[in-house]
């Protein structure tokens, strides 16, 4: 196990590594200054800002650039963002959990939607319960997740008044009333994304326990008189899960994608809305940041994925 | 595969419809995608919708810059049949202009995605050994940075450039066409290599290459047609993808400048008046959710009619 973990993890840092090489080169590449707002300040000197610009390395050649600025972000050195003068990494530390829950309790929604309603689709296919799961799963991710949230927004907030539709980190209560509020206010961004994720997922675990179900093996397994739900849960599922894993792992940066919306509508104080807001204050360090630290958390969720994939597939086994 | 169930019923099809007649390939897809009855009701939908953006803003003709103080925020009536903005623009004519341009980003992005695509896995796939380990390597390097992040990076980074080169307009455009088809190519890269490994060695390609084709033309004359099935339904999703992308990006402010209407930007505008204009979101979000919707229909009709695993 941990020699299987180890040499995945050895695997990873190519990918990491040459995920900071494009997205150095894009910003190398990038016409303008990062500096900028440094060079049209007038209260910075200009002989002030060639000392800068030398003490910064900015007058290296490239590599040079790219292998100090890697050798920073290994050392956790992450800069200085121009907008709010805070450390970038406490400004990312503070808002990466919220990211993470309200992606993580999403990703559990959705699999909660799309297992059982796929495998029941699965096991009736082309029954009526079947056709109508399907339609649904092509209006469930042919709706946009900005569309949704404004739906539910709509829908709960202003018609019904039942939910809140502003995300706030900092409620005063206590006790079970801070966990009533909490609970609350996650509901609707955790939907719009999970329910998004869940519609595409059905489709991928009809169409895995589709592949499975007419196979010898089940055919076996019924005539050694199993029950049905043994057969379905033991037998299909089990061996069905293995492509879906590959290819949840390979939606995952679009679950990025959607949480970055999300977290911009329900204003919520994640790194994805954190993003939005460097964008539009000119705060680069800040953006080159999150957006590497979203391709971290690509490659770390493919981790996951990888580990799973061996402990659904004893043929893959930990070599 | 004995005892598989196809992933649609309209996938199937049935001994007796086989004539003696021979079928073109062209028209047999086409009997096979007619079986899938909201494919072709999608084809329908979206031409409507098509024929709308492209001739509305000729019969429909109040300018998209109107500006009516006295009509602010106005429900939908006759005058304007999708109700005003805030600063009492009629909605209708906007998102007619304004799909022109999302529809347009949808097909531009797919077709640059599409072109990277079948040039990448055609190439990985024709040619054996480190040129197809070095392409594969890159378009996992791809699939595994997360688009949207990315695609804010590089508009936030080269905005302005474009904007001063080809103005305002154009150079959004381009950059967001470029941008969204750069990072959807992958898909189809892996498809059309998959492709190309079994195809190359059917015993057709063996017989053209016996009687000395070239590499070249075994490819464009010989793989490549026989390749295109999935191609052209990944291609369709992709437009789908495209608008959803183009809509997200506008929604986040951080497309299209504010005079130019796409249907994600007058959602963006909208949002901070849900409350009292709720029609201001409910027609573009409707018209983005249709169009993505009956786009999504079509490639699954398009699946059952082209994808050669399916085919009995």
């Amino acid at each position: 196990m941990s020699r299987y973990l180890t040499r995945r993890l050895l695997i990873a840092i190519p990918s990491l590594l040459g995920i900071s090489v494009v997205l150095f080169t894009v910003l190398a590449l990038a016409p303008g200054d990062p500096f900028e707002e440094l060079a049209t300040n007038p209260n910075v000197p200009p002989e002030v800002r060639a000392n800068l610009r030398a003490k910064f390395g900015l007058d290296d050649p490239i590599y040079l650039r790219y292998f100090h600025w890697l050798l920073a972000m290994v050392r956790g050195d992450w800069g200085f963002s121009f907008a709010s003068r805070v450390d970038v990494d406490t400004l990312i530390l503070q808002r990466l959990p919220t990211t993470l829950f309200v992606i993580g309790s999403s990703q559990i929604l959705a699999l909660a939607v799309a297992l059982p309603v796929g495998i029941y689709a699965a096991t009736r296919p082309y029954s009526v319960f079947d056709q109508i799961a399907n339609t649904l799963t092509f209006v469930g991710f042919s709706l946009p997740t900005f569309f949704t949230g404004l739906l539910f927004i709509l829908v709960f907030s202003i018609q019904l008044d039942w939910l809140p539709f502003v995300y706030r980190a900092d409620i005063s209560a206590t006790g079970w009333q801070w966990f009533w509020e909490h609970f609350k206010q996650s509901i609707m961004p955790i939907a719009v994304l999970g329910l998004f994720q869940g519609a595409s997922w059905t489709r991928y675990v009809r169409a895995a326990v589709l592949d499975v179900i007419r196979l010898d093996h089940v055919t076996t397994a019924r005539a050694k008189g199993l029950s049905e739900h043994v057969v379905v849960l033991k037998h299909v599922v089990r061996n069905a899960l293995i492509p879906v894993v590959t290819l949840v792992a390979l939606q995952m940066p679009a679950v990025f994608g959607g949480a970055i919306v999300t977290e911009q509508i329900f204003r919520i104080p994640g790194i994805g809305s954190l993003l939005i807001a460097s964008i539009l204050t000119n705060d680069t360090p800040v953006v080159m940041a999150v957006t590497f630290v979203f391709a971290c958390l690509v490659i770390a969720f493919n981790l996951v994925a990888d580990l799973l994939y061996g402990w659904l597939d004893p043929r893959i086994s930990y070599r | 595969m004995a005892g598989s169930t196809l992933a649609s019923p309209t996938a199937s099809v049935p001994i007796a419809a086989v004539r003696a007649r021979p079928f073109s390939p062209g028209r047999e897809a086409w009997r096979r995608f007619r079986r899938h009855r909201l494919a072709l009701a999608s084809v329908v939908i979206l031409a409507l919708m098509v024929l709308m953006v492209v001739l509305g803003p000729l019969v429909w003709r109040v300018p998209i810059n109107d500006i009516d103080f006295t009509a602010r925020l106005s429900p939908p009536s006759w005058r304007h049949p999708f109700g005003t903005d805030d600063l009492g623009q009629d909605l209708l004519a906007r998102m007619l202009y304004g799909g022109r341009i999302s529809l347009a980003v949808g097909l531009a992005a797919m077709v640059v995605a599409i072109c990277v695509g079948v040039l990448i896995g055609a190439i990985a796939g024709i040619s054996r050994g480190s040129v197809d380990a070095g392409l594969m390597w890159l378009t996992d390097l791809f699939l595994s940075l997360p688009p949207l992040p990315v695609l804010l990076l590089v508009i936030y980074l080269f905005r302005d450039q474009l904007k001063d080169v080809f103005g305002p307009e154009v150079g959004v455009f381009i950059l967001i066409v470029v941008v969204i088809g750069g990072f959807r190519w992958m898909p189809v890269a892996r498809l059309v290599r998959a492709q190309f490994f079994s195809l190359r060695e059917k015993e057709f390609v063996e017989a053209a290459r016996a009687l000395g084709a070239s590499t070249s033309r075994q490819v464009a004359r010989h793989i490549l047609p026989n390749a295109l099935g999935p191609v052209i339904v990944a291609g369709t999703i992709d437009v789908a993808a495209a608008i959803i992308a183009e809509s997200t990006l506008s929604f986040l402010g951080l497309g299209f400048p504010p005079d130019i209407p796409t249907w994600g930007r007058l959602l963006y505008d909208a949002k901070d008046y849900l409350d009292f204009a709720p029609h201001w979101a409910l027609f573009p979000g409707a018209a983005i959710f249709l169009a993505v919707l009956t786009i999504n229909f079509i490639g699954d009709g398009l699946r059952d009619a082209l994808d050669p695993r399916k085919v009995l």
